[in-house]
């Protein structure tokens, strides 16, 4: 290995550019291994312990004992970087793996996703990180905590936290799981562990400084990971060099194709977590449809801005003005995985539904679908299903079944592309899962070790004992999640809108009127999170378990619609009701609103 | 910066600037993020660069409008600040 001159972070392009490098070596000596015939499982196994050992790497060389490290990374992360870092923690595996096939099946409705999880950022932008970083706190809790006085807005706001988080984290470990288990060839209970111990190997050494540095080369993986099958499937297929630009005639062409393949008729027959295609792809003009879509991208965009793991990622740039930057530059890192996720659904279904493609399967003979490789292979592990069902011989609309996920996973097979690809895709899908569960674990267990038990439970502390008391507890998240996520309770991706439905029915608005409201009070922000969060869940138990029908469409995954409007009335009507916070509280809103200046909260608090 | 300007009215003046720059993003954002693509059906009468206009927005063309918004927020941003002398080192 080489040595460096200096710190890292003063060597960072040489380092991920020497790193990025590597891998794209490592790529092209896969592909060698494919061609001399290497078996397709075994250059999965290569892809997916090789990135594992770099991201452990990095985690033991960003190993550390000093608080400030541990919380916030020294706040001497660039913003570019921790735009890449905001990124991979942000897209988890559901983004990489589901996101795609979710557009292919869901269609306009399923969209409200894209639009929802990149116009948060411009709430992030503009309401939070920013004032955040002035106020220098280390967790989200510590800001509530701080602004409204008291262990008890503190303690909600942990719990609160908790809650949204640790639903997202089993989601997390469950796609880590699920990838580590097709890749390696081992069970899916085995795959769980084994993706919980990279997950910690990332985290426990080094806390925020490790989790940032390997998010960044996670970053980098996923997203060479998601674009390379995509362009080389485009340019094979002759949709264009890059795709993203000119597939309009391909969302015409699947509009005109959908009567012509009769979209819309019903399975008569199912298989478990398999689904026919039956929604069309672009708007119908269906009654609430825009209404779904408007709620639906609402929840996603407040829950982005509430969500305790991306706000603190804003907490380790060195000043106010790269926070922001670095808002701005995780939504652009973002934006490229997210535009193009409408461009492969779009292209997938084409191919599978344009009689005039080579590789359509809709309207061919059924025995000679049945036949293909891809087909084979997907079927057999229970991700494709295809069945004659009315006997004529040929594969209907209502007789193919797919997981949503099959659209990344197996779209470099559908076009032909060699192994080598789909060894970079689950390595992709993995640094997703893994980025993201990392950036969860550390939140919970951070808002744990800081806020509950430093803050309220031992003020008296010293550094070590904290950051000893921080690793348990990482660990103990880590395995209860993993533990949790083996059960296989809930889709990766019903549990994913959960979370965010959970945090901004709770946080929204203590955090951001915590800024933008001088008025507003402990009183209030405490009446705003419990009344907030207690009737977003209390609508999602009684939609869940059938007990009441839902309101106007609002179902389980935007119960943030009911939470948030419940949490903005408390909050401004007990705020009211209640004295003035202090003259020291205004001063320090104040405080927070002035990009220069020390922090509010010092260093070592 | 006014050099007579008191600390008060320096702080008064860069949170008014502030907060007007904060509502216009969130104007702006509001049409892409919600008037737009709530109006799917109907845009989609006309084409963009060969795709429904309505699609294009929701998938890619409100994103877009989403990244250069928040740059062009930070620009005017530190406008603002240096303006007031809140630049920081």
């Amino acid at each position: 290995m080489f040595r460096l001159q200096g710190r890292l972070v003063d060597n960072l392009p040489k380092v991920y550019g020497l790193y990025t490098g590597g891998f794209i070596v490592f790529i092209a000596l896969m592909a060698l291994l494919d061609k001399m015939g290497v078996s397709a499982a075994t250059i999965g196994i290569l892809f997916v312990v090789f990135t594992i050992c770099i991201y452990a790497l990095i985690g033991w060389l960003s190993r550390t004992m000093e608080i400030g490290a541990y919380y916030v990374a020294g706040r001497e992360v660039p913003a570019v970087y921790n735009g890449m870092a905001t990124a991979a923690d942000w897209m988890s595996g559901a983004s990489f793996v589901a996101l795609a096939g979710g557009i292919y099946f869901g269609g306009y409705g399923y969209m409200a996703f894209i639009v929802g999880w990149t116009g948060g950022y411009v709430l992030v932008n503009a309401l939070l990180a920013p004032y955040l970083r002035k106020f220098g706190c280390y967790t989200v809790p510590d800001f509530i905590g701080t602004r409204y006085g008291g262990n008890l807005a503190r303690f909600i706001a942990v719990v609160i936290l908790v809650v949204a988080s640790f639903t997202y984290v089993t989601a997390q470990i469950d796609a880590s799981g699920t990838i580590a288990a097709r890749a390696l060839n081992i069970s899916y209970e085995t795959g769980v562990w084994f993706g919980l111990a990279a997950i910690l190997m990332c985290s426990m050494l080094g806390g925020m400084r490790a989790v940032t540095w390997t998010q960044v080369a996670q970053y980098i993986v996923l997203i060479i990971a998601y674009l390379v099958p995509i362009i080389w499937m485009s340019n094979r297929q002759g949709f264009g060099i890059i795709p993203h630009f000119s597939y309009g005639d391909a969302i015409h062409r699947i509009q005109e194709l959908e009567p012509v393949v009769k979209l819309g008729l019903k399975a008569t027959e199912s298989f478990p977590g398999r689904s026919i295609l039956t929604t069309p792809f672009n708007a119908t003009g269906a009654p609430l449809e825009s209404w779904k879509f408007f709620t639906l991208a609402l929840c996603m965009m407040a829950g982005t801005a509430s969500l305790p793991h991306i706000l603190m990622r804003y907490f380790t740039t060195p000043s106010v003005r790269s926070a922001r930057k670095s808002v701005a530059w995780s939504l652009f890192f973002i934006f490229l995985l997210y535009f193009s996720a409408p461009c492969l659904a779009t292209l997938t279904k084409l191919q599978l539904l344009d009689p005039n493609l080579p590789t359509a399967i809709i309207g061919k003979p059924f025995a000679e679908v049945a036949n293909l490789a891809w087909i084979k292979n997907w079927a057999s592990v229970g991700m494709v299903a295809i069945s004659d069902s009315n006997k004529d011989g040929i594969l209907q609309i209502n007789e193919f079944f797919m997981r949503p996920d099959v659209v990344v996973l197996a779209t470099p097979e559908i076009a032909g592309l060699p192994y080598v690809i789909s060894g970079l895709v689950a390595a992709g899908g993995l640094a997703a899962a893994m980025s993201t569960a990392d950036g969860l674990i550390l939140a919970i267990a951070n808002a744990l070790s800081h806020d509950l038990y430093y803050k309220m439970i031992d003020p008296k502390a010293d550094v070590k004992l904290r950051l000893i008391v921080a690793r348990v507890l990482l660990v103990v998240i880590g395995v209860l999640a993993a533990f949790i996520a083996s059960l296989h309770i809930t889709g990766i991706l019903g549990a994913v809108a959960w979370a965010f439905c959970f945090a901004c029915s709770g946080l929204f608005f203590p955090l951001a009127l915590g800024v933008w409201w001088k008025r507003a009070n402990r009183e209030g922000a405490i009446a705003g999170m419990i009344f907030g969060f207690g009737s977003g869940s209390l609508y999602l138990y009684l939609v869940e378990t059938g007990t009441m029908a839902p309101w106007l469409a609002i179902d389980g995954l935007r119960f943030g619609i009911i939470g948030m409007p419940v949490s903005l009335v408390a909050m401004v009507l007990v705020s009211l009701m209640t004295p003035a916070p202090s003259t020291d509280i205004q001063k320090m809103v104040d405080d927070t609103r002035i990009p220069t200046g020390g922090t509010i909260l010092d260093s070592a608090h | 910066m006014a050099p007579n300007n008191t600390e008060a009215e320096r702080i008064e003046g860069h949170w008014s600037k502030t907060r007007t720059l904060t509502f216009i993003v969130l104007a702006v954002w509001v049409v892409f993020a919600f008037i737009l693509p709530w109006n799917t059906k109907a845009l989609n009468a006309y084409t963009f660069m060969g795709f429904p206009l309505g699609f294009y927005f929701i998938a890619q063309g409100s994103l877009i409008a989403f990244v250069v918004m928040i740059f062009v927020q930070n620009w005017f941003q530190d406008k603002i600040d240096d303006e007031y002398g809140f630049h920081e080192e």
